[in-house]
């Protein structure tokens, strides 16, 4: 039986899931203290449940969701892969989860160290000379990057470079965390595969702008075999060079984006660094630049000083300011450097080689059988067209929501926007041959069905819980909270 | 071999063989060798679990924590009861491990529970919409600010009281920074903000006024006349609140603001040095199209049962890139679960008793302090559950030597609140006992 309750559905008055211990000193009450003009006049609404109410009530909804421990997730540009369950218990020793971000630094050494350490072990993978902890998410870390970018044309005195150039393949918070740090946006054409077209490049160029924002590999899992020569077209114009660190799992230990020639790069610890999604959050966002972008880098930045203790370093004239409250998503790092210290240097170079073959592996098993646009070695993911290059019948989208009825999470659909029904797959490294196989098997069943019953996959999905929802209703709607 | 990575060698052969070839260097030919690493990364070698577990057991232990100091700092960040059964409930694989609920037919456990946050957070307002979460209340008071500049015509200045926290001022005024667009700040005048000093600085071009209530310095704000004040012009009137005062304190909708922001930390969120946190922001409903960030809505699916998916996506960077209403993305799912399931627990009764329980051990504890004669009290404005006391010693060496005695002491205000002097802002929640606060009491007696 579907179950279709939300929680204030359970109350009932007079019901209570918490005890306190009783009020040990005087007891007062807002309303004898306060006046009374400061005071509510309204009842809040909140429900009314005991203990066992709200664990059956949670644990019901938990069974409505996919998560990644339930099975196959291989959402492109996402890198869901396995979450490993000594980072949450490590996340949650006492000793890191009951610091208040105010005690006194001789009482969080220990914090300060990991984070030290943390920031050059970042600092290494991406071949960047220095990195801050405290963006809380990838586009909260884009901002923070492009900020420092700002930061060193105005330091220079150059201050027309008000335009950032942002290819039509790039994920939507590029755009997006440009016009928030205050730049133009020049969006140009990629060419036909998928790759930065040089000319339209040297075309964008001029003393106006500020820099390039680039992901690599590409959002269409590709490497851009050109990105020493775009590095110097962008310097050689004065510009900046941005890495969005979206794709990192390609390439660690392979390549780095410091020598590459990126200036300023943003990672995702929630995707190459295996902390989890959490449903939407949180996550983490460091930034790495390079040795001369040091200064603009936010404060408080954690400093190791000559006696061997650590300190959040405030003074710092140059900083492009404060990004966010504290110091950065401190649990998620922990996770962040458990992994990194668990896989070590070899770990994180195999998982970067295995999550390319696990890509390649697929690609090559479904590439006769789906349409896909560019045929060449691929990375950590791979973009396919469609079902074919003409079928006009069944859309990406019927594809996905087919795949729902046999227990695969879909994967990313209709991105990136240069590809007409885009279906973006990326395995991760954590899959097995079997599993990959499986899906497979499912893809071309699908594929099959296409073919012989289309209507099978557009009335799709037949067995989840709830079936294709009414998403302009709820826009036209517009009931986004529960009344009586 | 490594735990999390299954492939073997064996494996590994066979796929190659499919792909058509021999080496997994072939697939990174397309890597140009003079951007290639042709060395080892300068990290450790592989550990194990033991040793790494080891490694962070060692690093945790030269941290100071909450359950060895008695925790009598606040100041954004609060010492609250978390029930145990969120870290159970949140512990299932299926609300940490899954992704933002893009594939509703999936997902609706975890839209579900946005959809339960932003009612409760809506209810906590009074008002009418609520979002699924912000990074934390320093952004999001930079997300309600940008609301309030786009919703006002031809403004491009947010005024910002000084009793609003001085980090979401700070984050505030590097973000406006670099739009071309103005912070100014409201002064205070005996613990509140001026209603003279937020007069004189209003004007044509103003979008907004913040106020924080209780604000910084932990004085409950007389809002209403700060927004009577506003109303003399068109700027949004926009209040950062304490979510666990709420129960009790005057709503913003009850005072007339039109965007409500505040940190949800104390809703069952562990304090993590700082982070993750839980930024929270709710407006009247005519600022639903200006809204930042995912929102659930209810709909009904293909057989008519209600259902539930996010909604208004046009607002958002990836159909609207850069014309959307703000950069976020990822958001604070998994805390904002937790907040939910934290206010399920505690309920109307618990919301209040927490709120009352505060209020009272924070009026015992000033009380004590001041009976000591070696403290004073700067102000006499209400307070819930934090207040600031003066003395002769500075409060960063006051503050070491209470660590010494098992103390953690309260948030030194003299770097930005120099007029104030030795200035301590100290918090007390529902967790303190009578016993912790008569023994903080004698130790800092003893050590002024």
């Amino acid at each position: 039986m579907f179950y279709d309750k939300l929680i204030f559905e359970l109350s009932s008055e007079d019901r209570v899931a918490y005890r306190l211990p009783a009020c040990d000193v005087e007891e007062k009450c807002m309303e004898d203290i306060l006046p009374k003009h400061l005071l509510s006049d309204e009842e809040v609404v909140m429900p009314e449940v005991s203990e066992i109410d709200v664990i059956r009530h949670y644990t019901n909804l938990s069974k409505l969701n996919y998560g990644l421990d339930g099975g196959f997730y291989p959402l492109g540009s996402c890198t869901m892969k396995y979450n490993p369950k000594i980072n949450e218990n490590m996340a949650a020793l006492p000793g890191f989860k009951n610091l208040h971000p105010y005690q006194p630094v001789d009482t969080v050494q220990g914090a300060l160290a990991m984070m030290y350490e943390l920031q050059g072990m970042l600092a290494e993978v991406s071949g960047l000379a220095e990195v801050t902890l405290q963006p809380a998410a990838g586009a909260h870390g884009e901002h923070t990057g492009l900020l420092v970018m700002k930061k060193y044309h105005e330091k220079r005195g150059d201050l027309k470079r008000t335009k950032i150039i942002v290819p039509d393949s790039a994920h939507g918070t590029n755009p997006s965390s440009a016009f928030v740090a205050g730049f133009e946006i020049v969006e140009i054409e990629s060419d036909d595969h998928g790759h930065i077209d040089l000319e339209a490049l040297k075309a964008a160029l001029n003393d106006e702008v500020a820099g390039l924002m680039l992901t690599n590999p590409s959002t269409l899992g590709l490497f851009e075999k050109n990105i020493k020569e775009v590095a110097d077209l962008v310097h050689e114009a004065g510009g900046l060079l941005y890495y969005d660190g979206a794709n990192m799992n390609a390439i660690m230990g392979k390549a780095r984006p410091g020598d590459m020639g990126f200036d300023v790069l943003h990672y995702n610890l929630h995707k190459t660094f295996s902390t989890p999604h959490g449903g939407g959050g949180p996550g983490a966002g460091p930034v790495g630049v390079r040795e001369d972008l040091r200064e603009f880098l936010p404060v408080p930045v954690v400093q190791k000083q000559a006696d061997g203790t650590y300190i959040l370093n405030d003074n710092r004239p140059d900083s492009l300011g404060k990004v966010k409250g504290f110091y950065g998503n401190f649990g998620i790092l922990v996770r962040a450097y458990t992994y990194i210290k668990t896989m070590g240097a070899e770990g994180l170079t195999r998982a970067s080689e295995m999550a390319v073959l696990n890509a390649n592996y697929l690609m090559a098993c479904l590439k006769d059988h789906y349409y896909l646009p560019i045929d060449e070695v691929c990375k950590h993911e791979f973009v396919l067209g469609g079902v074919s290059k003409d079928m006009a019948e069944v859309s990406t989208l019927d594809v996905a929501k087919r795949m729902l009825d046999f227990n695969v999470h879909p994967p990313t659909v209709y991105f990136p926007l240069i590809i007409k029904e885009a279906i973006m797959i990326e395995p991760t490294e954590t899959e097995s041959l079997e599993t990959l196989d499986r899906f497979v098997d499912i893809m071309l069943q699908i594929r099959k069905e296409a073919d012989e019953q289309p209507q099978l996959l557009k009335s799709a999905p037949h067995t989840t819980n709830v079936k294709r929802i009414d998403e302009v209703k709820a826009a036209k709607d517009m009931i986004l909270k529960w009344t009586k | 071999m490594f735990p999390y990575i299954p492939n073997s060698l064996k494996d590994e052969q066979k796929m190659l063989g499919r792909i058509g070839i021999e080496h997994v260097d072939e697939l990174f030919r397309d890597i140009p060798s003079e951007v290639k690493l042709n060395r080892r990364l300068n990290l450790d070698a592989p550990k194990s679990e033991l040793e790494v577990t080891r490694l962070m057991g060692g690093l945790a232990a030269q941290n100071k924590n909450t359950d060895q100091l008695v925790c009598f700092l606040g100041a954004g960040a609060y010492d609250h009861y978390i029930p145990s059964i969120i870290d159970h409930l949140t512990s299932r694989q299926e609300f940490y491990t899954s992704y933002t609920p893009y594939q509703p037919e999936i997902s609706q456990g975890t839209l579900r529970a946005i959809f339960e946050y932003q009612t409760m957070v809506s209810n906590l307002t009074g008002l009418e919409i609520a979002n699924a979460s912000l990074y934390d209340q320093q952004t999001a008071v930079v997300e309600a600010a940008l609301m309030a500049i786009s919703a006002v015509r031809k403004s491009d200045t947010i005024l910002i009281s000084k009793g609003v926290h001085p980090e979401s001022r700070q984050v505030l005024k590097t973000y406006f920074k670099y739009r071309n667009l103005n912070v100014v700040e409201v002064d205070l005048y005996d613990g509140h903000t001026c209603p003279n000093n937020l007069r004189s600085k209003l004007a044509e071009n103003v979008g907004g006024v913040i106020i924080q209530s209780p604000n910084f310095l932990g004085v409950i704000e007389d809002a209403k006349a700060l927004e009577t004040v506003t109303r003399e012009s068109k700027a949004k009137f926009i209040m950062a609140v304490d979510p666990i005062s709420l129960g009790t304190l005057r709503k913003p909708s009850e005072i007339g603001a039109d965007i409500a922001v505040g940190e949800g930390q104390g809703l069952g969120n562990y304090m993590n040095f700082g982070g993750p946190y839980l930024g929270f922001i709710s407006a009247k409903e005519d600022l639903a199209r200006k809204m930042p960030g995912r929102i659930c809505g209810q709909s009904v699916d293909s057989e008519g049962k209600r259902a539930f998916v996010l909604t208004l996506q046009a607002r958002e960077q990836h159909i609207r890139r850069f014309k959307a209403t703000s950069n976020i993305c990822s958001n604070q799912g998994l805390l904002a679960v937790r907040a939910t399931i934290y206010l399920s627990t505690m309920g109307k009764k618990g919301l209040k008793e927490v709120a009352n329980q505060c209020l009272s051990k924070a009026h015992y504890l000033q009380e004590r302090l001041l009976a000591t004669g070696k403290v004073q009290k700067p102000f006499n404005d209400p307070f819930f559950k934090e207040f600031v006391i003066t003395m002769d010693k500075p409060v960063a060496q006051v503050n070491h030597q209470l660590v010494e005695k098992g103390f953690l002491g309260g948030y030194d205000l003299s770097k930005e609140y120099p007029e104030l002097g030795n200035a301590m802002l100290i918090a007390v929640t529902e967790k303190r006992t009578r016993e912790e606060m008569d023994a903080f009491v004698q130790a800092l007696e003893v050590i002024l």
